[in-house]
């Protein structure tokens, strides 16, 4: 048979490890900075855009989709040309993938700290950005598509399954979370709202997890272990099994993520019975993937890229036990909103998604420019230290989580908290936060030693950017299949056909957990008094949205004694009917606030606002001057019409008087907390020199009831009230 | 399962059947899954698996 010469696109490999490790470094060292905020909350004052509630998603968007996203293409377009013997489809497909998605990072790096963030996690880029990311996934699955079909090998592997899930799913998932109407250029509501909007999210949030940091790493297992232990997998039976249930099952467990909140329960337990189904296909997974070492465990001894590998696959193994536990109602009362949380995720994230790109680049690096890996000593080095960075992150973050929930819950014989005060559960925790910035110190003092390895052994290096290989033609055969061949053996060999039922695989669960919420007007009962915002509440909600105060707080309280205790009712699926997008949470490293209106005074909340630390001595929050003091504090009113009327187009009953009265109603409500706020007579003093005193320089003043603070306030103190209304009418 | 998506869908006529179905789209689900592993030749097995290890290019290098 005729043998067809080609070159291996490396280039395009090398340029996303490059992507990979200055991400990881970037996004490691803001989770850095934000695990010190926690010890010095202070540390960035002043400044918005080092603020906690900004820098979150940045870190969590820039270890997911920069760290982890590089990660995965480097691998993907390093073995899918491989196992395909053929180069990639379209060169120009592949540039555009690499310098897309790095223009995109830089946008999330430049727009997450201004505050443009729709708030949804793991989603909190604004629909600009959507759009982009949508396109270049496209373009993506269109370079894997195409080269899939011009491919010299007959048989698909398995890994080659896992990206085109990938491709398919993560493509739905972003399309659907975030669906959305634009305000202005960098703003936007999200079409679903309250319960529904929860669920739609966590269906994305919950199989991004599945299928960008699972899916797609699996792939990549399934053709790096093998690689490195130079044997094949296990039981290639298992991974087919493993493949087609990691699916077809992950894509209904989102519904874990909200238990016992307003959810729908049906919703709830259809969640909680797919989770624990979803352990056997993991463990399936882990297990397949760590006896292939069958036989070489002695090579785990000495060679590094193996020591990585196999810490990754026993950190996916811990991480995906961990998840079927924590959907455990009894579990999940616990563990939800604590720092519990916070541990399992940075399992998965340092140890299954960290170690296993860390193998792949020792693995890759020398590979690529042909050479051996500068120094063996530094890669053990790095693994030591990194290992250890993850046990002293971990532990001391599952303590955390225990100590929360144990303080939460405790009662005095009287029926009265024991730790009535919130701050009691965050003090006590401070030591762990600590051990926690130490472990993080060294998993990054890890991945610099890998930089510099890495550096050191390109240096010794010749580039190879085109590599020559050589492979016969396929052969054509029939669409049908041939004698004796099984229905999945012709099914793997045509990649459509295999898309195709991929897609109808993920597709079921999705439908029948969010078809009906959204369709089923009697899942979520409405209250009838349940009112849309104010307009300056709706501008205040605005400003909890850009400073992320949805990092800490939550607005969601569950239906136990202790949480009713502390906050107040439980939170009611018709509360939210108006919330475009739902700010529920997902940590309370603060208390709740879904019932925090007209629990505190204006001037308790713009004190509190102004320096936390005066009126909730040791508290962890950091000031928020630029909302009350200076030319950032004024409200900026131009829009809020139009936030009406997109409002009105996505079902909230404004009427047309509502939005032509916005500015005088919003004048009316902000002179109203400004008057409040007098009634301490250190504000009046103060505000009354500052207006005097810009007065006499003929400086500009802000009045304060067209200051942000005043929204903000006007915000909280809505929070909640609504079903105290009914129960007063009664 | 079932009372609880009863409670919540009444609106939706015929509602009982859906427990029904999705037990018969898993049922069939994994019976064919299975019963493909379970048949699947022992060479194509064979083959596809090694196919990470079959590069010549690691030697070439």
């Amino acid at each position: 048979m005729e043998m067809q010469q080609f070159h291996y696109d490396n280039k395009i490999v090398k340029n996303f490890i490059y992507a990979t490790m200055l991400w990881g470094v970037v996004g490691m060292l803001v989770g850095l900075l934000l695990a010190f905020l926690f010890l010095f909350p202070n540390l960035t004052d002043g400044i918005s855009w080092l603020s906690f509630g900004r820098l979150r998603p940045l870190h969590t968007n820039a270890v997911i989709f920069a760290f982890v996203g590089n990660a995965i293409f480097a691998g993907v377009y390093y073995s899918t040309q491989r196992l395909l013997k053929a180069r990639m489809f379209n060169d120009t497909l592949s540039k555009i993938n690499f310098w897309g998605w790095q223009l995109i990072i830089v946008g999330a790096a430049i727009s997450l700290p201004l505050g443009y963030t729709t708030s949804k996690e793991y989603a909190e880029l604004e629909w600009p950005f959507d759009i982009a990311i949508a396109v270049i996934w496209v373009v993506f699955g269109w370079n894997l598509i195409g080269t899939i079909l011009k491919r010299r090998q007959r048989h698909l592997y398995v890994a080659i399954w896992f990206y085109i899930a990938t491709f398919v799913t993560v493509a739905v998932l972003h399309i659907f979370n975030s669906l959305a109407l634009p305000v202005s250029a960098l703003k936007s509501y999200s079409v679903y709202a309250g319960v529904q909007d929860a669920l739609v999210q966590w269906w994305y949030g919950h199989n991004a997890v599945a299928f960008f940091l699972t899916t797609p790493f699996l792939g990549l297992m399934y053709y790096f272990v093998p690689k490195a232990a130079n044997r094949p997998v296990y039981s290639y039976r298992l991974s087919i099994v493993h493949f087609w249930s990691l699916i077809f099952i992950y894509i209904w467990a989102g519904p874990h993520h909200l238990l016992y909140t307003a959810l729908p329960e049906w919703a709830q337990n259809l969640g909680i019975a797919f989770s624990i189904m979803l352990l056997m296909p993991s463990w399936g997974g882990m297990i397949n993937g760590l006896l292939t070492l069958r036989g070489a465990w002695d090579k785990v001894r000495t060679d590094p890229v193996l020591k990585f590998m196999v810490v990754a696959i026993t950190g996916y193994g811990m991480a995906t036990f961990e998840g079927p536990m924590l959907s455990l109602k009894t579990v999940n009362a616990m563990a939800h909103y604590t720092d519990w949380i916070i541990a399992h995720v940075h399992v998965g994230a340092l140890a299954w998604n960290g170690f296993l790109t860390f193998g792949m680049i020792y693995f890759l690096v020398p590979k690529l420019f042909k050479t051996k890996l500068y120094s063996l000593g530094l890669a053990n080095l790095h693994f030591w230290v990194g290992t250890l960075g993850i046990i002293l992150y971990t532990l001391p973050m599952y303590m955390a989580g225990f100590t929360q929930w144990a303080m939460w819950k405790q009662f005095n014989p009287d029926g009265t908290l024991v730790y009535g005060n919130f701050l009691e559960t965050v003090t006590e925790i401070i030591p762990l936060y600590w051990m926690r910035a130490i472990g993080g110190t060294l998993f990054i003092t890890g991945m610099l030693i890998m930089v510099y390895n890495v550096i050191a052994t390109i240096r010794q290096g010749s580039k190879v950017e085109n590599e020559l290989a050589e492979a016969p033609a396929l052969e054509r055969v029939t669409k049908r299949r041939t004698a004796n061949e099984g229905w999945h053996t012709w099914l793997e060999r045509r990649p459509v056909q295999l898309t195709l039922l991929a897609t109808v695989a993920i597709l079921i669960g999705g439908i029948v957990q969010i078809v009906p919420t959204i369709m089923v007007k009697s899942n979520i009962p409405t209250i009838s008094s349940v009112k849309p915002y104010t307009p300056l509440e709706l501008e205040g909600r605005d400003i909890y949205i850009r400073e992320g105060c949805v990092g800490c707080h939550s607005q969601m309280i569950r239906p136990f004694r202790d949480e009713v205790e502390r906050y107040g009712e439980y939170s009611k699926a018709g509360e939210f009917v108006y919330d475009h997008p739902f700010l529920w949470g997902s940590k309370r490293t603060g208390p709740d606030l879904h019932r925090i209106g007209g629990k505190y005074s204006d001037n308790w909340h713009f004190n509190h606002m102004y320096d936390p630390q005066s009126t909730s001595s040791g508290s962890i929050m950091p000031r928020y001057p630029w909302l009350i003091t200076g030319s950032s504090s004024q409200l900026d009113k131009s829009m809020t019409e139009t936030k009406m009327e997109v409002m009105v187009s996505l079902g909230v009953p404004y009427t047309e008087e509502d939005i032509a009265n916005a500015q005088e109603d919003m004048l009316t409500q902000g002179s109203q907390i400004e008057q409040n706020l007098y009634t301490d007579p250190d504000f009046a003093n103060t505000y009354e020199n500052d207006k005097k005193q810009a007065s006499e320089n003929g400086e500009d003043f802000i009045e304060m009831k067209n200051r942000e603070i005043v929204a903000l306030i006007a915000y909280l103190q809505r929070l909640g009230t609504d079903i105290k209304v009914e129960t007063a009418q009664r | 399962m079932l009372k609880f998506v009863k409670n919540h869908m009444e609106s939706i006529t015929g509602i009982e059947i859906y427990p029904m179905i999705s037990l018969l789209i898993f049922f069939t689900f994994f019976v064919t899954l299975f019963w493909w592993v379970i048949t699947a030749k022992k060479d194509y097995i064979k083959t596809v698996s090694n196919m990470p290890l079959d590069n010549q290019n690691d030697d070439i290098s």
